[in-house]
């Protein structure tokens, strides 16, 4: 009996498993790791997250400005509107929208360092905030 | 024109038109004066304004600005008050209609109280906005960290979404 159990939990968590891996976070994370051509690595998309950049517009010089450094609390727009928490733990929604994700990178992209990010930035970024 | 002679009922067609026509010029200058007036606005109710406008702000009521301001506004979104907030063309073009045809209406009390010219992009900037406030809110009140901003209606006014800011 414990052990049907048992196989019977092991065949639902790969079931849950593969569920997830088919979601849209994960292909879009793919996309982002295929495009790059290279493994996405979560410290450095912390770091790039965190670190303060120059050639973007002088009131934006880091991703911060706007989501704070802790990705589990809310941000806060310059306006002072609210802004949900990025990390995935907090706000299941995050990166499950690719005309949504791709729209807020090309503009806090923009905004951070003048120009868009790179494929592998991209891919960085939501592998970090995937595991926060 | 082809009017039957019947007076009795020209009588009341005449008569009906009168008061049609006194309705009218009892009504227009109401509506004018009370659709936006300086304390309630028409609240955005267009989906796309409202998502795509209220990211990052309130989805300011169009009515708060004249048409040449929003135009203004809409053309310069990739360098949007010192943000990256632009759109794809055809959202941008949408967007710029509902808010052109939604402006304030030229000839309203409000729009003879801003320029015409598109020179103003901010509300607060407006000369209605800046009467309204001065000597009403204290000093630093803006900058206060709950605050951030004279762009954060809503922190003062906690009706703003649904157009009434005079709730305080
Ligand atoms: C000027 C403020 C601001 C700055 C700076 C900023 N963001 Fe954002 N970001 C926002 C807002 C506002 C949203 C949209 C609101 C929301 O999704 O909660 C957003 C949303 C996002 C999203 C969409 C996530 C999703 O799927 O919901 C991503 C990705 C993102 N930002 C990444 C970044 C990165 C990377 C940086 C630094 C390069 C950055 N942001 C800097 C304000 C900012
Ligand atoms: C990426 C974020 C973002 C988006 C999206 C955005 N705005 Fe803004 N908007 C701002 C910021 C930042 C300010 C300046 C706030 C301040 O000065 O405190 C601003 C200010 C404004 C102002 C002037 C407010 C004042 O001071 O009177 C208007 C008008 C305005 N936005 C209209 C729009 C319209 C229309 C849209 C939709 C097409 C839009 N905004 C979308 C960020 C954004
Ligand atoms: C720091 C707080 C604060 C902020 C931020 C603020 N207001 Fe006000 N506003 C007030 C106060 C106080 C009054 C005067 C009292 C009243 O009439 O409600 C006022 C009055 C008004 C009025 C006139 C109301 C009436 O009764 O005639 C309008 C309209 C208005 N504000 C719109 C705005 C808009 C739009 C914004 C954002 C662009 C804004 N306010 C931001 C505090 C604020």
């Amino acid at each position: 009996m414990t052990r049907i159990l048992a196989a019977l939990a092991v065949a639902a968590a790969l079931a849950a498993g593969t569920a997830l891996a088919a979601g849209p976070r994960d292909t879009l994370l793919a996309g982002y790791v295929a495009e790059a051509g290279a493994p996405a690595s979560a410290a450095r998309g912390e770091a790039f997250f965190k670190a303060t950049h120059s050639g973007g517009k002088p009131d934006t010089a880091s991703c911060t400005a706007c989501h704070t450094a802790d990705p589990r609390s809310a941000g806060r727009t310059r306006a002072g509107k609210p802004i949900e928490p990025m990390a995935v733990s907090v706000s299941p929604d995050r990166f499950t929208d690719p005309a949504k994700v791709e729209k807020w990178f090309r503009r806090n992209c923009n905004s951070v360092l003048g120009r868009e990010c790179t494929a592998a930035e991209k891919a960085d970024v939501v592998a970090w905030l995937t595991g926060q | 024109m082809h009017r039957p002679f019947r007076p009795g009922i020209l009588g009341i067609l005449a008569g009906a038109g009168v008061a049609a026509a006194l309705a009218m010029a009892i009504m227009l200058p109401v509506d004018t004066a009370s659709a936006d007036s300086e304390a309630r606005f028409r609240p955005v109710d267009d989906p796309i304004v409202k998502a795509e406008c209220g990211a990052c702000h309130m989805a300011f009521p169009a009515g708060m600005l004249p048409a040449a301001s929003w135009q203004k506004v809409m053309a310069g979104l990739s360098d949007h008050f010192g943000e990256d907030a632009s759109l794809d063309d055809a959202t941008r073009r949408e967007i710029t209609d509902w808010l052109v045809a939604n402006a304030a209406r030229p000839g309203s009390r409000l729009a003879r109280d801003m320029p015409a010219d598109g020179t103003v992009l901010r509300i607060t900037d407006t000369p209605w906005w800046v009467r309204e406030h001065r000597g009403e809110v204290r000093p630093g009140a803006f900058e206060d960290p709950k605050v951030g901003s004279k762009a954060n209606c809503a922190a003062c006014h906690r009706d703003a979404a649904r157009g009434n800011f005079d709730d305080d």
